[in-house]
């Protein structure tokens, strides 16, 4: 039987940080196991990943790209988690976000510039928001799982987007199913061109500023979530039903709102990926960024500074992982959605693991200092 | 005649889908009724593909590649039951991390080990389970419609296909007439009655989640060693939760869940033989409307006719002991 | 002479920090029933769940008929010969009777012989002890007397010698509670030994040869029942001599504030528990609601309180209709219109316990000036509102950060006080507000309640401890089954008018 710890003599740095960062040490550790079993040596490939991540400009740009991906995709896991619902549809929400972004993009394209944006940014969150919304409300009215509905809605959002784009938003003087692209002028600004502007050249890379988006989407999370009315609800909701009801909270409310704001972040992956990398819909843009958010989401434990350091840590597994991919012929990408599903066990179900033991060793060897 | 025609593959087709939807389902049958949730079904089933598939391929039999495929899924059970039951953790994150640390692991180790496709070698015919023609198939065909019924759809299947449809009735047995299933009908609804008997609650919920992942590795199996003959990315292709939706639909009961996976087994037929099909009035349905059928309908099924599907009442929780 | 049956020495037993038993001994003799009265929190179920198996003592021995068993399982101790009815029953809701009894003694893999016989036994344990049970009835199905007897079958079908009953009579009508008490009786005189926990002392005085009584999880003394009396034992239950009315000015009765209407109320499973009732309550007065748990009062103070749907009837509050069967008012609402409510499960409904003290302090009023401006937290109030109100309510520790589950039971029930009383509520419902509270806590809510009534509040107070009732209302209606059975004015009334009532004998 584990230790029992008094909780309140825990400080919160050892449950917030220290615990954390042995699941993910324990997390990486297995990580590179499997690619030994792979057949690859996993210090060579750390060391690919940290060159390939850190080693030069272009690099780490990319790094900073994934980034700004998985921000948006953790912070919609972790706002609906807040209700305790498990949204695992981001892909599927991130999928018609970005249809979202293209119609207004296309179709309002005359309209002056940040306003599009801001339209386009708005489309974004509405489409990811209404691909969302059936399941919140069955699971809000009808008791349907919201897991089983969202997977569901992945799979269809996958053959929707797949007709409309072989049959009614195809740019048929394209070969492959894909919209024409938006108009040059409403493509968001690049890094690469940023930099040029202060005068430093450098090679391409798809960060743009898309990135300040995903930061200032964080603080505002932060904000409602923990400064505002919803956000105090929400969490109500989702620790305990009952006392919400008690306290005048309507559960069903919440849960469509939590919902709605999950696909709303989730949609606007599509905003870096359409205004900022592509200019166009293609086929499976998301390619699992929105299943990675919920690792980024559980490792940064719902909250918007953990998800940041998640994000950017995946933003590494990626970027440094496209280099492993390329220099080791047995690692694929595939190896880094293991490593998501790795620390999505050791940060989300294993988080108890050692957290007694943990906390008990540092609670003593605070107090013993105390004594002396 | 056509039209029977029609019918008699349909049929047979039904048989054939429905058959890794029942492994699932009465694989989650076990762990739900023990009160522990299983959304991993997925990826134990993709665990089960891939390593049946390079079992065979190693080993040379398709029988040894289902034994490893059993060995792998009942520890990826035990491994959600160390997760959830033993440490308390959140069970569908559990499931959650199981099922894409599998579409991971599995998709990296192939293309590790058999070249970037990530597809493990075909199997020839010694490395792959056959199909059976049953006793007297051909001489009865003639007999008028029960001729057909047992030569053209029932005959000339996969064994798995037959074990399944037997597999029901002795979950059902297990379930509601021996000792062990009210012990684990028990631990699902109220873990302490069972505690306060004497009976280990974490024992009992991990033989549940033991026999969980050997039924769940013939699911896998079939699909990358008989239907198939190779393993390849993702190619559970959402059955798990497919399965899951059944075992709710059919109120977590053996028959009714069979049903259930029948009812998907025959809408999955049906929209493979839709495909490019002129109907009346309507014309093509676009091929993409037509493979979403199977998902809509989880989706409407859950939505609108489960109505209160009584879940066993303590699913989801960790037994935390109360004096 | 009779030898003891059971023996416990030394047993000390912690949680945590708390320790639940410290140095307890005690013997019991065979053929008696022996009581174990305390306190809530005093150590008595933990010790007899210690018997049972459920729980291991840190250290001590127990020993049956003079041998020291070693008791790591509920299994072992049912193998010893030890039975236990726990205060919640260990009974699967959907399963039959039958099924129930024979979980985890079914005998044989497969069903079949085993189970013949294992009714043909029950049939003629029911017989004997003429308990009366159908074995194919499922649990939910039945009364909560009859699940109680489905507990006792079960254990003497597993051969139970010694017979632990946890609070048996907390959840029973007093018609239920003699039908207990015959069974009981006419167990003994078939040799068995019965050990009864309970804190009410009629129970102790009634059925008991012998008493230990428990204290903070010490042994306060052993006693032979005829040798002694309620008051020194309730002494010695508390450390003190006890103080049973508590001094109130006199009544200053204003006008009608809250009133309810020909109420019917279902409860979730569609059941009717709620059945015409009608009762007003005035400005200044206290009203309690007496009535054995599960009459009713939970599905009443959940609509009056508007978390609940009324069937029929309606509720008025200042003469305004708040709830009837078309609309009602939602609690947010009610809040906004001064009606505070105190829940009967602290835990389970009246905090949050993951969240911090200062969130609780301002759950449900959240969304109020000065807490927010236009649905934006304003975390500096917050902060200098708990402060302010721990110190006021004597909160321990005064730690507004800290999450909610680390604070003691009458120490939470406070947080859920001070935000209710807080905002000066015109009508308060209160349930069961000092369950599972400490003593010295009893004390500080009973005298708050009074300074709200004084302050002209109208209060209502449902509580299924009568003492409480007694001595805090000034009127007092009765609650059985669902309907309202009597209302006295709390002058010279006694414990056995309102006991009466409570049995549904009027």
């Amino acid at each position: 039987m584990a230790t029992l710890v008094d909780k309140s003599k825990v400080p919160w740095w050892v449950s917030n940080l220290i615990v954390p960062l042995i699941n993910l040490i324990l997390a990486l550790f297995v990580s590179g196991l499997f690619i030994f079993i792979a057949g690859e040596n996993p210090i060579q490939a750390v060391k690919l990943i940290i060159y390939g991540s850190f080693g030069y400009i272009e690099g780490f740009a990319y790094t900073l790209y994934y980034t700004t991906n998985f921000i948006f995709t953790g912070l919609a896991f972790a706002v609906a988690f807040h209700c305790r619902l498990f949204n695992i549809g981001g892909e599927g929400q991130a999928y018609l976000g970005g249809l979202g972004v293209f119609l207004v993009a296309f179709h309002l394209g005359f309209l002056p510039l940040p306003i599009v944006w801001l339209l386009a940014i708005a489309g974004s969150a509405l489409f990811g928001a209404a691909w969302a919304f059936i399941p919140a409300y069955l699971q809000a009215y009808r008791g349907s799982h919201v897991v089983i509905t969202t997977i569901m809605f992945n799979f269809i959002a996958s053959a929707l987007m797949v007709y409309l784009l072989v049959d009614v938003i195809r740019d048929t003087n394209q070969m492959g199913p894909q919209t024409a692209s938006v108009a040059k002028e409403l493509w968001f600004p690049m890094f690469k061109d940023i930099a040029q502007f202060f005068g430093i050249k450098i090679r391409y890379s798809p960060l743009n500023i898309s990135f300040f988006l995903a930061i200032i989407v964080s603080f505002l999370v932060w904000f409602l979530i923990w400064r505002t009315k919803w956000g105090y609800e929400m969490r109500a909701v989702g620790h305990n039903t009952r006392a919400a009801v008690y306290a005048g909270i309507s559960p069903n409310r919440n849960i469509i709102i939590a919902m709605l704001i999950s696909g709303a972040l989730a949609g606007m992956l599509g905003v870096n990926e359409i205004l900022g990398v592509h200019h166009r819909v293609i086929v499976n843009f998301p390619a699992g960024y929105g299943f990675t958010g919920i690792a980024v989401a559980l490792m940064g434990r719902n909250h918007p500074i953990g998800i940041f350091l998640g994000a950017f840590l995946f933003g590494i597994l990626y970027q440094g992982g496209s280099e492993v991919t390329f220099d080791m012929p047995n690692i694929s990408r595939y190896m880094f959605v293991a490593v998501q599903g790795v620390i999505i066990l050791f940060s989300g179900a294993l988080e108890n693991l050692f957290r007694p033991q943990i906390e008990s060793f540092f609670v003593k060897r605070l107090n013993e200092e105390k004594v002396v | 005649m056509e039209f029977m025609s029609d019918i008699v593959s349909l049929l047979s087709a039904t048989l054939r889908i429905s058959t890794p939807l029942i492994f699932a389902a009465m694989a989650g049958l076990f762990a739900e009724r023990s009160g522990v949730i299983d959304f991993g079904l997925e990826g134990k089933m993709l665990a089960a593909a891939f390593v049946a598939a390079t079992g065979a391929y190693f080993l040379g039999s398709p029988w040894f590649g289902l034994i490893l495929a059993i060995v792998c899924c009942v520890s990826l059970s035990l491994l959600h039951g160390f997760a959830s039951v033993t440490h308390k953790g959140d069970q569908v994150v559990s499931c959650v991390a199981i099922n894409i640390l599998m579409i991971g692991l599995t998709t990296a180790l192939a293309a590790a080990w058999f070249g970037e496709e990530g597809l493990t070698p075909t199997l020839n015919d010694d490395q792959r389970f056959f199909e059976i023609n049953l006793p007297f198939a051909d001489a009865l065909r003639p007999i008028p419609i029960l001729g057909t019924i047992y030569s053209d759809i029932i005959s000339g299947h996969y064994i798995f296909v037959y074990i399944a449809y037997i597999l029901v009735p002795i979950v059902y047995w297990v379930v509601f007439k021996t000792s062990f299933g009210l012990r684990l009908r028990a631990v699902g609804e109220n873990p302490s009655a069972v505690d306060t008997a004497g009976i280990g609650v974490y024992a009992t919920r991990y033989k549940a989640l033991m026999i969980n992942g050997v039924l769940v590795a013939f699911a896998g199996a079939y699909l990358s060693t008989a239907i198939n003959a190779n393993f390849f990315r993702e190619m559970s292709a959402g059955r798990g939760y497919l399965a899951l939706a059944a075992l709710i639909f059919g109120k977590w009961h053996p028959k009714t869940a069979l049903l259930a996976c029948l009812l998907f087994g025959f809408t999955d037929a049906l929209q493979i033989r839709l495909q490019g099909v002129e109907l009346p009035i309507i014309g093509v349905i676009p091929v993409q409307f037509i493979q979403a059928i199977p998902y809509v309908l989880t989706v409407v099924l859950l939505a609108g006719f489960v109505g209160k599907a009584i879940a066993p009442r303590a699913i989801g929780q960790p037994y935390i002991k109360e004096g | 002479m009779v030898s003891p049956i059971l023996e416990l020495s030394n047993i000390n037993k912690s949680f945590g920090h708390v320790q639940a038993n410290k140095e307890v001994s005690l013997a019991i003799n065979k053929g008696t029933i022996h009581g174990i009265i305390g306190e809530n929190g005093a150590g008595k179920s933990t010790l007899m769940s210690i018997v049972y198996g459920f729980y291991q003592a840190d250290s001590g021995t127990i020993s049956i008929n003079g041998n020291i068993v070693n008791l790591k399982s509920p299994r072992d101790s049912i193998e010893s010969g030890i039975g236990m009815v726990h205060q919640h029953f260990m009974l699967v809701e959907n399963f039959s009777v039958l099924e129930n009894i024979i979980l985890g003694f079914e005998g044989e893999i497969v069903f079949g012989k085993k189970l013949d016989e294992a009714k043909k036994n029950l049939l003629n344990l029911c017989e004997t002890y003429k308990l009366n049970i159908d074995l194919n009835s499922i649990i939910s199905d039945l009364s909560v007397g009859f699940r109680q007897r489905v507990e006792i079958l079960k254990a003497l079908y597993r051969g139970a010698e010694i017979l632990i009953l946890d609070e048996p009579t907390g959840v029973l009508t007093p018609q239920e509670v003699d039908e207990l008490f015959k069974i009981l009786r006419s167990l003994q005189q078939e040799g068995k030994t019965i050990v009864l926990i309970t804190h009410k002392l009629n129970e102790i005085m009634d059925l008991t040869s012998n008493v230990t009584v428990m204290r903070q999880g010490e042994i306060a003394g052993h006693k032979k029942t005829q040798l002694t009396n309620k008051e020194e034992l309730a002494e010695m239950m508390v450390g003190r001599s006890v103080l049973l009315r508590i001094n109130k000015s006199p009544l200053k009765k204003g006008d009608v504030v809250f009133r309810v209407n020909n109420l019917q109320v279902k409860d979730d499973l569609d059941v009717l528990r709620v059945k015409n009732v009608n009762f007003e309550i005035n400005e200044g007065e206290i009203l309690g609601l007496a009535g054995v748990t599960g009459n009713g009062q939970t599905e009443l103070l959940e609509a009056l309180s508007g978390i609940r749907k009324v069937e029929s009837g309606e509720i008025q509050l200042f003469e305004e209709t708040i709830s009837d069967k078309n609309n009602f008012l939602n609690p947010k609402d009610l809040k906004e219109k001064g009606l505070a409510h105190v829940p009967e499960d602290r835990q389970r409904m009246g905090l949050i316990t993951n969240f911090k003290a200062n969130e609780n302090l301002i759950f449900g009023y959240h969304h109020q000036q000065p807490f927010s401006k236009s649905s934006v937290l304003v975390e500096s109030e917050i902060l200098s509102y708990s402060k302010k109100v721990m110190n006021d309510y004597d909160v321990r520790p005064q730690a507004p950060n800290l999450i909610t589950s680390n604070f003691s039971g009458g120490n939470q029930q406070k947080i859920i006080l001070s935000r209710e009383l807080n905002k000066n509520p015109k009508v308060l419902l209160v349930g069961q507000p000092t369950r599972g509270v400490d003593i010295g806590a009893i004390e500080f809510i009973h005298q708050r309640l009074i300074d709200m009534r004084d302050k002209g509040a109208a209060i209502l107070l449902v509580s299924v401890e009568l003492e409480e009732v007694l001595s805090l209302s000034d009127r007092i209606v009765v609650m059985f089954d669902g309907k309202i059975v009597g209302e006295k004015v709390n002058q010279n009334v006694t414990d056995r008018e309102i006991g009466l009532l409570m049995a549904g004998i009027s």
